[in-house]
């Protein structure tokens, strides 16, 4: 008895510092939730959904004070993904934080433009380029079309313009084809 | 002619051939039509950037986009004329979407600019390869790769073999077929440009036997040369690349990987004419054979100038015969309907069919999947279609991938066996575009995670500045203060002293 007594306290002792140490060797940083949750969201940086960005969202929804279903730019699939993720039921998008549109991306009218820079400290990505009094422009590729530019604006300049569909980005749809009567097949 | 050293690949089909139609005149040529319009994007990679604008006079072979980079390929003039406008038109693409395309009013006195053949086998590879990549040559298989690219080796993995696909194993389309027939000795002499070139110890041509003509034609050409021209079955689709290595060498393609990394590079017989063409005769890629067939009055090969209108074509062919006016880009397996035939022919386009109920009767009514696995009996790469299938259908992407969805080549073998009549492939080319678009927003959402992350980061440390910068500035601002108070005490305690001094020497 004394022998299988020793053998489990050795064990313990054991265990417990093997856990102890990689409790300490792998101890993960931060949240990683937090990360999982940010990683389905769009990363517009729009802030529609109350917080002041994806990632304050992505928080506020790991702590369960913020819901699912309050990005409009992820829209419903991004509502589903999140449900998935949290193991809750899904909801529909919240239509109070706004609705989801077609991506576009801000356009400045340079010929309005005042160079008053209140967009480029605006924008959430630094996607304007430009300088004080000096015309400004949209880096196309970088702008997330998150719309925090267009408040700012004292001139009105900015417009949002969805991204057409050219030979590059276009997508094979989904195939339909019609179902005919039986006694005709 | 027997196989020889043949490695048979699994599955594949047999469909009805009709090449014959269009193999029984020689390789015709269409007059300078009215206007040639050039879309700038004709390759894989960047689109080529723009060398002249409208109203500039240009020659025949004349530069007038050029390779942006390495993956890209030149555009020349495929004969004199004025550029006429620079515009959005519609491409020979599924998606019947515009693109930018220089058009050329041809002044019809095809005048060429110098041509400078290039003494390729004094130049080295690099100069060469260089040289190249202003030929404005892509793969002309249909795959429109630049041809440059494909020319450089890997230090790590020299090129061993190289093969040379003569196989054209799609049903109607003859263009390889009657070039090979007719200008046997430019594929043969281009072949052995690109295996100096590629510093290959083998080249072999793999064929299918049912172009009897041209592998004789061939093998002519490659008599004195060390070249094998090797005869392979005809099976859909042999002339996939990977395909035909299994066929040639019995050597498996690993997921992933290429045919270069085991030392196997793969040319077209059009492609290494063109080589031959550029290098030893000084023409750029211009032209190319485009084989228009199905039920036009008089289906022909043609060498078309690149630009020019479709219609013109299907003119020379005797016009259409039908009123429907759907044309195939492509074979009847893996081509797609054209938006239109007022598109341009392309360096794409190796075949053109006009459709008919008679060619292609309306497809049956599609019925449920009974899970007969006939499919994965035919799949060429050994996949399961039918999986595939019920993934796609309901839009698990995830798991199509992980069952491979990206190695299917799209052949259609699947959706010809398909007793249910199910479009398979359609459903394979929408699983796979909605993944990689995707993909693309998935990378976008990182990048602006990153851009996002770091204008936090540099507000944070712009501010942590100020801050430090303020401190700095009110410590300094006390040091004067208690310097001040100093220099009082002191003047005043000297006042004191003086007045003392005084009193002292009043009393």
């Amino acid at each position: 008895m004394f022998t299988a007594l020793l053998v489990m306290i050795f064990l313990a002792v054991l265990l417990g510092l093997v856990l102890g140490y990689s409790a300490i060797k792998f101890k993960v940083d931060g949240d990683p939730m937090v990360a999982r949750i940010d990683a389905i969201l769009p990363q517009t940086q729009c802030g529609q959904c109350g917080y002041p960005g994806c990632k304050p969202y992505a928080t506020a929804i790991a702590k369960g004070e913020a819901d699912i279903n309050q990005c409009p730019p992820g829209g419903d699939t991004g509502a589903k993904a999140l449900a998935e993720l949290m193991g809750v039921e899904f909801k529909p998008l919240n239509q109070e934080h706004g609705v989801q549109k077609p991506k576009s991306v801000a356009l400045i009218d340079e010929s309005t433009c005042i160079g008053c820079t209140l967009c480029i400290q605006a924008c959430p990505v630094d996607a304007i380029l430009g300088a004080a009094k000096q015309m400004h422009t949209i880096i196309a590729s970088e702008c997330t079309g998150c719309e925090l530019c267009l408040p700012p604006c004292p001139v009105d300049c900015i417009t949002m313009e969805p991204v057409l569909e050219n030979s590059q980005s276009w997508k094979w749809k989904y195939p339909v084809y019609n179902i005919q009567n039986a006694s005709g097949a | 002619m027997q196989f020889k050293n043949i490695f048979k690949f699994n599955g594949g089909v047999h469909p009805n051939e009709n090449k014959s139609l269009s193999t029984s005149l020689p390789i015709g040529s269409l007059p300078i039509p009215k206007k040639l319009v050039l879309p700038l994007r004709q390759h894989v990679g960047r689109v080529a950037k723009l060398k002249v604008k409208p109203g500039d006079q240009v020659l025949k072979g004349q530069i007038i986009a050029e390779a942006d980079g390495n993956i890209s390929a030149s555009i020349h003039a495929p004969t004199s004329g004025k550029i006429l406008k620079i515009s959005e038109e519609i491409l020979p693409h599924p998606s019947g979407l515009p693109d930018f395309c220089i058009t050329i009013e041809p002044d019809f006195k095809d005048t060429w600019v110098e041509k400078k053949p290039i003494s390729w086998k004094k130049l080295d590879r690099s100069k060469l390869i260089e040289a190249l990549s202003q030929s404005g040559i892509v793969g002309l298989g249909g795959a429109v790769f630049p041809t440059h690219m494909k020319l450089k080796i890997n230090q790590s993995q020299p090129i061993n073999t190289l093969v040379i696909n003569a196989a054209e194993c799609e049903p109607f389309i003859t263009c390889d077929d009657m070039l090979m027939r007719e200008r046997a000795d430019e594929i043969i002499q281009g072949a052995l440009i690109a295996q100096t070139i590629l510093d290959a110890k083998e080249c072999v041509v793999g064929i299918e036997n049912n172009k009897i003509e041209a592998y004789e034609a061939l093998k002519k050409a490659a008599q004195k040369t060390t070249i094998e021209i090797k005869v392979v079955p005809t099976v859909y689709p042999s002339g996939d690349a990977k395909r035909l290595i299994y066929l040639l060498m019995g050597i498996e393609v690993p997921k992933e990987k290429r045919s270069v990394d085991l030392g196997i590079q793969v040319f077209n017989v059009a492609t290494v004419a063109a080589i031959y063409r550029y290098l030893e005769l000084g023409e750029p890629s211009i032209s190319r054979v485009v084989t228009i067939t199905g039920a036009v009055k008089a289906p022909q090969n043609y060498e078309v100038l690149f630009g020019t209108p479709l219609s013109e074509l299907i003119v020379a062919a005797g016009g259409s015969s039908n009123k429907t006016k759907k044309f195939i880009m492509g074979g009847p397996m893996m081509g797609f309907d054209l938006p239109s035939i007022h598109v341009p022919v392309t360096k794409a386009m190796n075949c053109v069919i006009e459709s008919s109920p008679e060619l292609f009767p309306a497809p049956k009514p599609v019925m449920p999947c009974i899970r007969c696995a006939r499919c994965a009996d035919a799949c060429p790469v050994n996949l399961q279609p039918q999986e595939l299938y019920w993934f796609s259908k309901s839009s698990q992407l995830e798991k199509a991938r992980d069952y491979n969805l990206f190695d299917c080549i799209e052949c259609g073998c699947c959706t010809y066996v398909c007793p249910s009549k199910i479009p398979l492939v359609q459903f394979y080319r929408y699983a796979k575009s909605e993944i990689i678009a995707q993909d693309k927003s998935k990378e976008a959402a990182n990048t602006a995670r990153e851009r996002n992350e770091f204008r936090l980061a540099r507000i944070e440390r712009e501010k942590k500045e100020r801050a430090e910068r303020n401190a700095q500035k009110a410590l300094g601002a006390n040091e004067k203060q208690a310097d001040d108070e100093k220099k009082s005490t002191i003047a005043a305690a000297m006042e004191r002293v003086k007045q003392t001094q005084q009193e002292n020497i009043k009393n």
